[in-house]
């Protein structure tokens, strides 16, 4: 079955302060219910951009690591879910009730392919 | 216009199986749940082209859905009023209703969900009528497409839900989770449907391609959901184990022309290693819980000495005649007796495996045995290896004759051309 990338996107200057027990009680209610639903892969959520470390090539081939994003913005990809969708317009209503739950926009990506490294014991 | 269609269809998917529980613990009768969240659903259709989706779609449902529960909880009252038992108990319930319908809205409603699939697989119903059902109630699958993918028309199935659906409703089911004794009972008939619902989808006896991959994505979906619903009892992380490990060699099962490719000869990088993963940690989950000699449990880890082999040739087979044995002590069927000879035939040489055949065949009786073209399918490849062509060929024609496979056949047919050369001895065989 195919899967989905559903990334939430947060501002740089978001305040958790502002989370309140409601919101935090939808994203569980939500996570539980994908979980019995059994198409959630994964989730999590990220550490502020500001966290971040970019690397680049550089013409001779080294890689310069610097910090912070790779793209200045204002926003940046706050946390994701990785489901498995019977199609795009499944996922969108999975990603409809994140946006829901999470009061974040989202974003909705196909993933067309998934390495499949050999099985390490 | 088109587009919000597909997305209430996509959203009533997601939603119906939550839906229907939900009702279903007021109206204590899952088909005329599932009708009433139907209504809301034909509502949706109706108004939000018109008015817009929802913010909050799933909502939506569930208040439109209760609002009609409650005037069928009203109607059903006016209709029994002169059964005064009923009409009392009727009152009660309407007491309820507010309330529970309310909870309903914003409780995680995980309880109902996991009630709805033990009524839809209630031991009172046929196996039959158990998988329509479920297909239909947690599924969300249309009667059309359940039609499809079992090759009924859709008339047959159609019947065969509302028979279920009467039967569960005349015989007063209760809309609970059974406990105890009965808790592993019905357990064990739930977990049957599922790998029912699987192995349609997985061995591809009939019907159409697409239809049965849904299938066997489905009963995983509700594998899963069950793993969660049910994390104590080991045989259904044991059956998910099952699931996820033969489901991950699906790509590798078609050669480039559609046809089939058997396990040895599968292209192991094909495999979706991330499924194995998935499946191997059930079956551990399993196994930690004390359910390792399980049947489910027995078959997975089965399933799980071919997947940990990097090569056909590094299988341990040895393991697998093991594990067969103990299972075959658990369900002494003719087609495990069948596997098992395999596997002793790989351990032990092919006169062995013939052996271990007859006692398969023994087990099976002459009825059984007729009407599964394994048995000669086997014998001819353990024929083949000990080097007795001719009988090989007749035992592989007998086969051919009894299979409604095409894919099998042609397997078969490719099979009985290679012991046309006469000096092939080393066409790998086995299942």
């Amino acid at each position: 079955m195919p899967h989905y990338l559903i990334s939430g996107h947060l501002p740089d200057n978001f305040d958790p302060s502002t989370i309140t027990e409601a919101m935090v009680s939808d994203i569980h209610a939500l996570n539980a219910e994908m979980d019995a639903a059994g198409i959630r892969l994964f989730a999590g959520g990220l550490e502020p951009a500001g966290m971040a470390k970019t690397l680049r090539v550089q013409a001779d081939g080294e890689v310069i690591v610097t910090d912070g994003p790779y793209l200045e913005a204002r926003e940046h990809v706050g946390g994701l879910t990785v489901i498995e969708a019977a199609d795009m317009e499944e996922a969108l209503a999975w990603a409809r009730k994140a946006v829901a739950s999470s009061r974040m926009p989202a974003e909705v990506r196909g993933i067309f392919y998934v390495p499949r490294p050999g099985l390490e014991a | 216009m088109r587009d919000v269609t597909k997305t209430i269809e996509a959203v009533w998917r997601i939603e119906s199986t939550r839906l229907i529980a939900a009702i279903a613990r007021v109206t204590r009768d899952i088909g005329i749940a599932e009708e009433l969240s139907q209504d809301a659903f034909v509502t949706a259709l109706e108004l939000w082209p018109e008015e817009g989706i929802p913010e909050n779609p799933g909502a939506w449902l569930m208040k439109a859905a209760k609002r009609r529960a409650i005037d069928w909880l009203r109607r059903g009252r006016m209709l029994v009023q002169k059964h005064e038992e009923i009409a009392r108990e009727l009152e009660w319930q309407q007491q309820q209703l507010g309330d529970a319908l309310e909870q309903s809205l914003d409780q995680v409603i995980d309880d109902d969900v996991l009630r709805l699939m033990f009524t839809a697989c209630h031991p009172v119903l046929a196996v039959e009528g158990r998988i329509a059902l479920t297909l239909r109630l947690l599924g969300g699958l249309t009667t059309a497409e359940i039609a499809r993918a079992w090759l009924v028309p859709e008339k047959t199935m159609g019947q065969r839900i509302f028979r279920a659906k009467k039967k569960l409703s005349e015989a007063n089911i209760p809309f609970e989770t059974p406990s105890g004794d009965e808790l592993r009972r019905r357990v064990e008939s739930v977990l049957l449907v599922v790998y029912l619902i699987f192995n349609e989808g997985y061995a591809a006896t009939s019907g159409e391609e697409w239809m049965r991959a849904a299938l066997s994505d489905e009963a995983l979906r509700l594998g899963r959901m069950l793993a969660q619903l049910l994390p104590d009892q080991s045989e259904v992380h044991a059956l998910l184990a099952l699931m996820e490990l033969q489901a991950s060699r699906t790509a590798a099962r078609r050669g480039k022309e559609g046809e089939a490719v058997l396990l040895p000869h599968q292209d192991r990088s094909r495999w979706d290693y991330m499924q194995i993963r998935r499946g191997m940690s059930a079956l551990e989950q399993a196994q930690e819980l004390g359910g390792g000699e399980k049947p489910y449990a027995l078959q997975a880890a089965i399933a799980a000495c071919h997947m940990r082999a990097r090569t056909a040739e590094e299988t341990d087979w040895g393991r697998i005649v093991l594990l067969y044995d103990a299972l075959l002590q658990l369900t002494p069927s003719p087609i495990v007796a069948l596997n098992r000879a395999v596997a002793v035939g790989m351990v032990h040489g092919p006169a062995a495996g013939l052996d271990a055949l007859d006692a398969a065949a023994a087990l099976a009786g002459n009825s059984a045995r007729a009407g599964y073209h394994l048995f000669p399918s086997v014998r001819g490849d353990l024929l083949m290896k000990l080097g007795r062509l001719s009988e090989a060929r007749e035992e592989i024609q007998r086969a051919i004759a009894m299979t409604r496979n095409l894919r099998e056949r042609e397997l078969l047919e490719n099979r009985l051309k290679q012991l046309e050369i006469p000096d092939n001895k080393n066409f790998p065989g086995g299942l």
